[in-house]
């Protein structure tokens, strides 16, 4: 988990909306380090949407409602920033592309974070075209971001926040109107950021049979609560994780169909086709 | 039944979104509708309700062609969820939307209100009864969508990526509750990404691309062929994938089950001796 720096970490962090009854966050204290892959899952509202928006300060600066207990991220107290100071750090993905997309051209959309930070035109052509190449929307980039599809929305969100290459990118169901090839792209896209240039990633995702596989630090949540952290490897074989609705991947689950069999597999449990079908070819062919 | 014969949809900008689709869907069919982004499967579904009406050919829904009636009219039978909840969603409280469509079809308050609890308990939503949908998360606005048509009990069900923001629990009794309908002879359509979804129900499965249909057959067979699926952008459900990896053992392909995938490669592992 390299240097072993926090980036994001939250103290007893708890969360009502205005009006709500009881809080969508509750008790939540995570450490997340430079440079992880963090993989955020749980029932639906189960708070993650809400946790997300703590990071970069929508919730409660946007949002309203009650506040209690610490969060720091990128090494500033969000409640004393303001939300605008924040996104330069933070780069967060909408789970509804709509909500985030408002200029005429998918281009100014993509562009319009660096505008708003003065960054130079050049670097700012430079920039903006490789997040539309990475996100395969460069040859639509002149179309309104409200004629095309939820698919291709979503990309152009996530090229917006791509663009700004921010330390933090928090990502909320990023892909769940993509399809399945489109997805993996993206997802493969981002590893490869978290990779290569260390940038921290937070994703929010239900589909774990495509994510599971690029993270070392999973987090399930229910009812407001962190309620499992840690190895994905260790967390989805609880069985307590699938009490609580998480969908385990089918290769994690076939593999302890199997293993209860008695079939000699090895004891590291698979998060991917990949790694089941080694371990199954190796058990069957020695 | 749907019946869609040579189907050609432009949209206004000119955007020639299907090119000519036609297919039979018969009452108490399942049928999953996949395909890449701007494949022209939204754009397909939106005739069974007459949203759209073909630029060429015809739509035909059980027997009357849907130039002929009107979407209100169509509504009673066809209810449709769309894939993104807040372009369905407009009332103050969840119970009120899902009111909304029952009191428009004129039937009686006590039978309203029945028909909203069991729509509540079906989705999980009771506790969000006197709740503004704008509240809730979007794997429950979701949710509020779907409680909204199934309470009027269309003949026809379309639901466009209804597995979007769902944890796995609601996949499981959206999935439970689907067969039941299949049951009562109701007819369903999805059009969704979601391809373990889709194995796990193992339904007649219709590939899209370009305005075109690509393929149509057994969900085993086409979630279980490759070289199909990569042209629609599709990716093999996990299971298929394992058994893809492993061909050198000669093992069958065509496995999405889970529990069908540990008998073979149990017989296998026996075979073997080990």
């Amino acid at each position: 988990m390299g240097t072993k720096v926090a980036i994001i970490e939250t103290k007893n962090l708890t969360y009502t909306y205005p009006g709500a009854s009881k809080p969508s966050i509750d008790d939540v204290s995570i450490k997340i380090e430079k440079g992880e892959f963090v993989l955020i899952t749980g029932p639906s509202g189960c708070g993650k949407t809400t946790l997300c928006r703590t990071f970069n300060g929508l919730v409660p600066h946007f949002y309203q409602g009650e506040l209690k207990g610490e969060i720091t991220v990128a090494g500033l107290n969000t409640l004393d920033r303001h939300t605008y100071e924040m996104a330069k750090h933070v780069g967060l993905v909408f789970q509804n592309p709509e909500n985030q997309l408002f200029a005429l051209s998918i281009e100014k959309d993509v562009a319009f974070g660096l505008e708003n930070n003065g960054v130079d035109r050049a670097e700012m052509r430079k920039k903006v075209d490789w997040a539309l190449n990475q996100t395969g929307i460069y040859d639509i980039r002149e179309r309104s971001p409200h004629e095309i599809s939820g698919g291709q929305q979503q990309r152009v969100a996530i090229a917006s926040v791509l663009a700004m290459e921010p330390e933090i990118i928090v990502l909320d169901e990023p892909t769940s109107f993509l399809d399945p090839l489109s997805a993996q792209k993206i997802f493969e896209v981002i590893y490869k950021l978290n990779k290569e240039q260390g940038i921290t990633v937070i994703l929010v995702e239900h589909r774990l049979d495509l994510t599971a596989k690029y993270t070392n630090h999973l987090i399930v949540m229910d009812q407001g609560r962190v309620r499992f952290e840690g190895d994905p490897r260790e967390v989805l074989s609880n069985e307590e994780t699938r009490l609580i609705g998480v969908g385990i991947p089918k290769a994690t689950l076939l593999y302890e169909l199997l293993k209860k069999e008695g079939l000699g597999l090895s004891s590291k449990i698979p998060l991917c086709s990949e790694e089941l079908a080694d371990q199954l070819l190796e058990a069957l062919q020695k | 039944m749907i019946e869609a014969e040579n189907v050609h949809y432009s949209y206004p900008s000119k955007v020639e979104a299907l090119k000519g689709v036609s297919i039979t869907i018969k009452d108490g069919e399942f049928v999953a509708i996949m395909g890449q982004n701007g494949a022209g499967k939204s754009t397909f579904v939106k005739h069974f309700n007459g949203l759209l009406k073909p630029t060429v050919g015809s739509v035909k829904i059980d027997g009357v062609e849907t130039t002929k009636s009107s979407v209100a009219a169509l509504a009673r039978n066809v209810g449709f969820v769309f894939q993104n909840p807040d372009h369905q969603l407009f009332s103050e409280t969840v119970e009120e939307e899902i009111a909304f469509a029952l009191k428009n079809f004129g039937l009686e308050p006590e039978i309203i209100e029945k028909r909203i609890d069991w729509a509540l308990n079906l989705l999980s939503l009771t506790q969000y009864r006197k709740t503004s949908p704008f509240l809730l998360s979007g794997g429950e606005r979701k949710r509020v969508a779907l409680a909204s048509v199934l309470a009027w009990d269309p003949k026809t069900l379309i639901l466009d990526e209804p597995t979007i923001g769902q944890d796995h629990e609601q996949k499981e009794k959206l999935r439970q509750f689907i067969m039941q309908l299949q049951t009562q002879k109701k007819t369903v359509v999805i059009v969704t990404h979601d391809v373990e979804f889709v194995a796990e129900c193992n339904p007649r499965v219709v590939l899209m691309k370009e305005g075109k249909i690509v393929a149509d057959g057994e969900g085993k067979e086409i979630l279980t062929d490759p070289a199909t699926l990569e042209l629609s952008s599709i990716v093999l459900p996990q299971i298929a994938q394992v058994f893809a990896k492993l061909s050198d053992l000669g093992l069958p392909k065509d496995i999405i089950d889970i529990y069908e995938a540990k008998a073979i490669l149990l017989k296998e592992a026996w075979r073997r001796g080990k």
